[in-house]
């Protein structure tokens, strides 16, 4: 047989590529670089400054701009005097036909609720961290799973729904565009940019350096 | 390249008797069932996850039947009522002469979903027919079908837009139809099938194919079977350094 490096002291200069499982000691690239699978090209590491924080700011502002743009109207629509102005919250509630309601569930669920709930489990898990407080109770699942929602997130999908929407409207009548319409934009972009600074790797040990979380409720729980 | 083919030498924690995390990358042993450190269930090579990919991508293909059948979007007018299907759109785009319009339409629904259905299978009757090919391009085009698979739901938005504007009276309201619920399934059970196809598998299966023990790898799960005599693991080579770094001389 052969000797693998079986105790936890030994694995933790290694990490494994979570897309083709190959095995690699661990090498951290300068802030700014980043360090590839060699095999598939999956970026493991790509180290920022301070990207916890960036992460949290960020967040935060997506919280803001989320919560104005639901209700601030978001297009408006002209023809011969006729009028109608439409909300996200519209947009979403139009599907509320009898068989139509979870389409209209699902697509307030998709550009709304699941950015948030991102937004919520990512402050939750990382904010002790900036604040240099233990990791709260379950908080790193709550960062697991603001990670495993991400494609489920389809705020730029919608934006840029909105676009084609415009341009096979905009013939037949003349389309205002909101302020709800900017406050999404950007909210888009901060997104996107979220995205890029979101490193695994650097978020995890950010969660393994922090300090051990006292576990006073456990103590009280244990059976008399 | 200096790199003397460092895809053919990397070593798998499966033949190290090892498991790694496919959320945070962490290493574990292959006895450990739940990654310590976030929580996530630590898979071996699931032999259901194949299954499952097949299960999500036939419900995804029949939903896209009826996404094309049924009209997509319901436009009343002063003149009548019109019922669109997503073709039909396409072509009356066309009659109109907004020959571009159409052709984004007809790609980005027709092609792009079938296209997708498509890649799913030729990766999955890969591994499990144990065809040969290159491991880098089957990545890549799964990466592809992961990246664009959640971009189709902008179909179902852009009908959530129009008719949610266009409600003006008796001049013109547009509704939609019951194509946008199933186009919408469509995508998302195409979605589930991408993200429940493991990755590993690609590399495995080449892996396997080079060495020529496809078969007897099927059922065992982490089995040490052809692994390397040496513990001593290559580094992560940095993007542009020379793959052995100073810290693998400690």
């Amino acid at each position: 047989m052969h000797r693998a490096p079986a105790t936890a002291e030994e694995l933790k200069d290694y990490i494994v590529c979570p897309a083709c499982d190959a095995v690699w000691r661990i090498c951290e690239p300068e802030e700014g670089g980043r360090t590839t699978c060699a095999r598939c090209h999956h970026v493991l590491i790509r180290p920022r400054r301070g990207a916890v924080l960036q992460v949290v700011a960020l967040g935060l502002a997506v919280m803001v701009l989320l919560i104005g743009a639901l209700f601030l109207p978001f297009l408006e629509i002209r023809i011969r005097g006729l009028h109608n102005a439409s909300s996200i919250f519209d947009a979403a509630l139009i599907f509320s036909g009898p068989e139509l309601v979870w389409l209209s569930i699902s697509v307030i669920v998709f550009i709304i609720g699941i950015p948030m709930a991102r937004v919520g489990l990512m402050t939750y898990a990382l904010l002790p961290i900036l604040l240099e407080r233990p990791v709260l109770p379950g908080g790193r699942t709550a960062f697991r799973w603001a990670d495993t929602l991400r494609p489920w997130s389809m705020a730029e999908i919608f934006i840029l729904g909105v676009g084609v929407a415009l341009v096979k409207i905009v013939d037949l009548a003349r389309v205002e565009i909101g302020p709800a319409f900017w406050m999404f934009a950007l909210l888009v972009l901060i997104t996107l940019l979220q995205d890029t600074f979101t490193c695994r790797y650097t978020i995890w040990k950010a969660l393994d350096a922090a300090p051990p979380a006292r576990r006073r409720r456990k103590a009280r729980k244990a059976p008399a | 390249m200096s790199r003397p083919d460092l895809h053919t030498r990397a070593v798998t924690a499966r033949e190290l008797g090892l498991v790694g995390c496919t959320h945070c990358a962490k290493v574990w042993p292959a006895h450990v069932e739940v990654c310590g450190r976030c929580g996530q269930s630590l898979s071996r090579r699931d032999a259901r996850a194949l299954s499952r990919v097949w299960a999500w991508w036939t419900i995804g293909l029949i939903a896209y039947i009826p996404a094309n059948l049924y009209p997509m979007l319901v436009t009343r007018t002063l003149f009548g009522t019109q019922e669109s299907t997503i073709v039909g759109g396409a072509v009356e785009l066309a009659h109109h002469g907004a020959y571009a319009v159409a052709f984004i339409v007809l790609f980005a629904s027709v092609a792009i979903p079938l296209a997708k259905f498509a890649a799913i299978a030729y990766l999955a009757l890969a591994v499990q027919r144990g065809w040969r090919g290159p491991a880098l391009r089957r990545m890549q085009l799964y990466e592809l079908v992961e990246f664009i698979g959640r971009w189709s739901m902008i179909d179902v938005f852009v009908v959530a837009i129009t008719a949610s504007l266009v409600q003006l009276s008796v001049v013109a309201t547009v509704n939609p139809g019951p194509a946008a619920l199933a186009f919408a399934l469509s995508v998302i059970f195409t979605m589930l099938a991408a993200r429940s196809f493991d990755s590993r598998q690609i590399w495995d299966s080449v892996a396997d194919l080079e060495a020529g023990r496809h078969r007897t790898q099927q059922s065992s799960a982490a089995g040490p079977g052809g692994a390397p005599t040496s513990p001593v693991l290559p580094p992560v080579p940095p993007p542009v350094s020379p793959p052995v770094s100073p810290r693998a001389a400690e």
